[in-house]
C-alpha cells in the first residue's frame, strides 16, 4: 500500500499531465467532427485551423531553434532574440521598399541580423563567458536599446511584408475543397529545411561536432586546440540569423510593429522552457504544442473563455515544470 | 571608521526622519512625480533584490504579482465597490497564493533558468490582463479610490507619501530580521549551495517557495499601494518594458544589496523625471545606463559605494573592519565584487 501510494506520488504528475493532453485532444476532436466527417460539419473548420497552428508553430520553430542553439553551446540566454527577430523583418521591409525582391531581402535581412548579434557577441558577451546571469542582464540592455531605435527607425506603426507572386496564392489542399495560402506551406516547409539543414550540420560536419563537444565540455575542447571562440562567434551568428529569417517570415504572415519583439521574445522562451534548453528536438516539439494550442484555443474554448486563452500558454508551462523541470528534452546540468 | 550598532540605528532613524519631511520641504509636485514614485518603485524592486540577495533567485515575475494585487484590487474596489483596505487585503491574500504557485513552478529550477521562467510568468501575466475582458482590456480600470485617511493622492500626496514610506521602513526591517530567523538563514544556505543543503535534509522547494510567497507579499503591497498613489491601473504599467525597467532599477541600485533598491529606483526617478525634457529616447539611455552598470560595476551604486568605503577603511585602519552595510550573513559574498557573474547560475554550470 506504502509503495503504491508514492509511486502515486511520484508519477500523479506525469499521469495527470498526460490526462489533461488526452481530454484537451478528445474535446478539440469532439468539438470539430460532432457533425460527421462530412464537409457540412466543423471538419473543413479543423483543417484549417490545424494548418494555421502548424504553421505558426514553423515560425516559433525557425526563430527558437536559434536562441536554442546559441544557449546549448554558449549557456547565453539571448534576452534581445525577440529584438533580433523584429529588427530582421524591419529589416527586409526596408530593403523591399529600396526596390530588393523578396528572395533577396530575406538573405539579406538573415544575413545582417546575424552580423548584428555576432557584433553583440563580440563586444558585450566575449569577455564575460561563464557569468551567465550578467550576460543575460546585458542582452536584456540591448534588446532594450535595440526596440526603442527601431521605432526611431521605422515607427511605430503596424507594416507587413508582401510574398513574393509565387508564394501570394492559394493551392488546394484536395481536402472539403479547401484552399490554403502557399506561403504558410512554405513556412512549414521552410522550417522543416531549417531543421534538417541544423541537424544535418550539428551530426555531420567538423563544426557540428565542435558544437558538440563545447556543448559537451567547453574546457576541454578549447584544451584540444579548437578555436573555441570562433566556433562560439559562428553559432551566435547562426542563431542570430534564425531569428532575424523568423522576422522576415513573421512579418510576412503577421505583422511588424512594436511589441511583436515581446512577443516572440515569450515564445522563444516557452519553446525552449518546455521542450528543454539546448535541445532541437525540444524546441521542434515546443514549438509545435503552443503553436496548436494557441490556434485550437482561439476556435474550440467556450466563446467566455476565448478572450483568457493565454492562460493555456501558463498551464502548459505548469504541467511541464511540474514533470520536468528542466523541459521535455533537456538534460539534467 | 566603524560603526557602532547604536550608532548606525540612530543614523538610519535620522535618515527616515529626513524622508518624513520630504512633502513639507519639496513642492507637491516633486513629492507626487518623484518622491512618491521612487518609493513605489523601491518598494517593488526590493521584492527582487531581496530575492535576489537571499534567495539567489533572480525574478522577473515581480512585476507580475504587483499587477496581480493592483488589478484585483481595482477590480473589488471599482466593480464591486469593496472598501478600499478590504479589498487591499483581499488582494494581497490572493497575489500571494499566486506568488506561492510561481515560486513551485520555478523551485525545481536554477540561476539562468529561474530568470526565462520567471520572465514568461511576467509576461503571461501581462498579457492575460490586457487580453481579458473583466479588467478593462488595455484601458486598464480607472478611478481606483483610495482609503479615506489617503485622502486624494492626486492633489494631496503627502499621505500617500507617509503611507509608502512606513510601508518600506516595515518591509525593510521586516526582511533584515527574517534573514536571521531560522529560514532565513536556510535560505541563504539554499542560496549558496542547494545541493549541500539538501544533503544536510532541507527541503530546497520549499525555502524557495516560500521566499517567492514573501517577495510576493512585497511586491503586492507595492502594487496596492502604487495603484492608489496612481488611481489607476492599466496592463501598461506591467508590460515587457516595466518588466526590464524594474530590472534596471534593481541593478542600478545593486541586486545583492536591499537598500540597493531605493537607491535605485530615486536614481531612476530623477532621471525619468528630469531628463525627459532633454532627451525624447528616454529607453536608449536607460539601456545605455544599465549597459554601463553591468559592465563597470555589476553590483551597481550601492556595490560602487561600498567598496569605495571599504578602501577608505582600510586605509584608515590596520584592521580590516567588517562591512558596514551589508546583511548578516552576505559579508563574504558582499565582499567579492563579481557578485553578479559568479551567482548561483554560475554553480549550475560549474557543478
Amino acid at each position: 500500500m506504502r509503495g503504491g501510494a508514492s509511486l502515486l506520488t511520484r508519477r500523479g504528475p506525469a499521469l495527470l499531465s498526460w490526462l489533461l493532453l488526452a481530454f484537451a485532444i478528445v474535446w478539440v476532436l469532439v468539438k470539430a467532427f460532432d457533425q460527421g466527417f462530412g464537409i457540412s460539419g466543423n471538419g473543413p473548420q479543423f483543417v484549417i485551423t490545424a494548418l494555421n497552428g502548424v504553421s505558426l508553430a514553423a515560425l516559433y520553430f525557425i526563430t527558437a531553434s536559434g536562441f536554442t542553439l546559441i544557449f546549448g553551446l554558449m549557456r547565453v540566454v539571448n534576452m534581445a532574440h525577440g529584438a533580433l527577430y523584429l529588427l530582421g523583418g524591419y529589416v527586409a521591409l526596408d530593403l523591399v521598399n529600396h526596390g530588393m525582391g523578396w528572395w533577396g531581402a530575406m538573405v539579406l535581412a538573415a544575413v545582417i541580423t546575424g552580423a548584428i548579434g555576432l557584433l553583440v557577441h563580440q563586444a558585450l558577451l566575449r569577455w564575460n563567458q561563464g557569468q551567465d546571469l550578467r550576460q543575460a542582464l546585458i542582452t536584456i540592455a540591448v534588446a532594450t536599446i535595440l526596440a526603442d531605435q527601431m521605432i526611431v527607425h521605422f515607427g511605430a506603426t503596424p507594416s507587413s511584408l508582401t510574398p513574393p507572386a509565387e508564394l501570394a496564392n492559394s493551392i488546394g489542399l484536395g481536402l472539403y475543397h479547401l484552399e490554403y495560402p502557399v506561403f504558410r506551406l512554405f513556412i512549414i516547409g521552410a522550417a522543416l529545411a531549417v531543421a534538417l539543414v541544423l541537424w544535418l550540420v550539428i551530426r555531420f560536419t567538423r563544426f557540428g561536432m565542435i558544437i558538440r563537444a563545447g556543448v559537451d565540455d567547453r574546457a576541454m575542447t578549447s584544451a584540444l586546440g579548437i578555436n573555441v571562440p570562433l566556433v562560439f562567434g559562428g553559432a551566435f551568428f547562426i542563431g542570430a540569423a534564425l531569428a532575424g529569417l523568423g522576422g522576415v517570415m513573421g512579418g510576412t504572415i503577421l505583422s511588424l510593429a512594436p511589441g511583436q519583439d515581446d512577443q516572440f521574445l515569450l515564445s522563444s522562451l516557452v519553446v525552449v522552457i518546455v521542450g528543454g534548453l539546448g535541445s532541437l528536438r525540444g524546441a521542434a516539439v515546443g514549438a509545435l504544442l503552443l503553436g496548436l494550442i494557441e490556434q485550437l484555443s482561439a476556435v474550440y474554448l467556450p466563446q467566455q473563455f476565448t478572450n483568457d486563452s493565454i492562460l493555456l500558454t501558463f498551464i502548459l508551462l505548469v504541467v511541464v515544470l511540474a514533470v520536468r523541470p528542466q523541459g521535455l528534452f533537456g538534460r539534467r546540468t | 571608521m566603524k560603526l557602532t550598532a547604536p550608532l548606525r540605528l540612530a543614523l538610519a532613524a535620522a535618515l527616515v526622519a529626513a524622508l518624513a519631511l520630504v512633502p513639507a520641504v519639496f513642492t507637491t509636485y516633486f513629492t507626487s512625480a518623484v518622491a512618491v514614485r521612487a518609493l513605489v518603485f523601491g518598494l517593488a524592486a526590493v521584492s527582487l533584490t531581496f530575492l535576489a540577495a537571499y534567495g539567489g533567485i533572480v525574478s522577473l515575475a515581480q512585476t507580475g504579482l504587483y499587477g496581480i494585487a493592483g488589478f484585483l484590487m481595482a477590480r473589488f474596489i471599482v466593480t464591486n465597490g469593496m472598501d478600499p483596505i478590504l479589498a487591499a487585503v483581499l488582494a494581497i491574500a490572493i497575489a500571494v497564493m499566486f506568488g506561492l504557485l510561481f515560486g513551485a513552478i520555478v523551485s525545481g529550477s536554477e540561476g539562468i533558468y529561474l530568470l526565462m521562467i520567471t520572465l514568461a510568468l511576467g509576461v503571461i501575466t501581462y498579457y492575460f490582463f490586457s487580453q481579458s475582458g473583466s479588467f478593462g482590456g488595455h484601458e486598464g480600470i480607472n478611478g481606483v479610490s483610495a482609503p479615506g485617511f489617503v485622502g486624494n493622492p492626486v492633489t494631496h500626496p503627502a499621505a500617500i507619501y507617509e503611507l509608502l514610506l512606513a510601508c518600506s521602513v516595515i518591509a525593510y526591517i521586516g526582511i533584515r530580521l527574517l534573514a536571521r530567523t531560522n529560514f532565513g538563514l536556510a535560505l541563504q544556505g539554499v542560496r549558496d549551495d542547494p545541493v549541500r543543503m539538501r544533503a544536510l535534509g532541507f527541503n530546497v522547494r520549499l525555502h524557495r517557495t516560500l521566499a517567492f510567497a514573501v517577495g510576493a507579499l512585497i511586491a503586492a503591497l507595492a502594487g496596492v499601494l502604487g495603484t492608489w498613489a496612481d488611481t489607476r491601473i492599466s496592463p501598461g504599467t506591467i508590460q515587457v518594458s516595466q518588466v526590464i525597467q524594474l530590472m534596471t532599477i534593481a541593478v542600478i541600485g545593486g541586486l545583492y544589496r536591499i537598500e540597493g533598491a531605493w537607491v535605485g529606483a530615486l536614481v531612476f526617478t530623477l532621471l525619468d523625471t528630469y531628463t525627459r525634457g532633454i532627451t525624447a529616447r528616454f529607453e536608449t539611455w536607460i539601456g545605455i545606463v544599465l549597459l554601463v552598470i553591468l559592465i563597470l560595476s555589476p553590483d551597481g551604486l550601492t556595490g560602487l559605494a561600498h567598496r569605495v568605503f571599504t578602501m577608505v577603511a582600510k586605509r584608515g585602519a590596520a584592521a580590516p573592519s567588517p562591512p558596514p552595510c551589508a546583511p548578516a550573513g552576505d559579508a563574504a559574498a558582499a565582499l567579492d565584487p563579481e557578485q553578479l557573474g559568479t551567482g548561483s547560475g554560475q554553480r549550475q554550470v560549474a557543478r
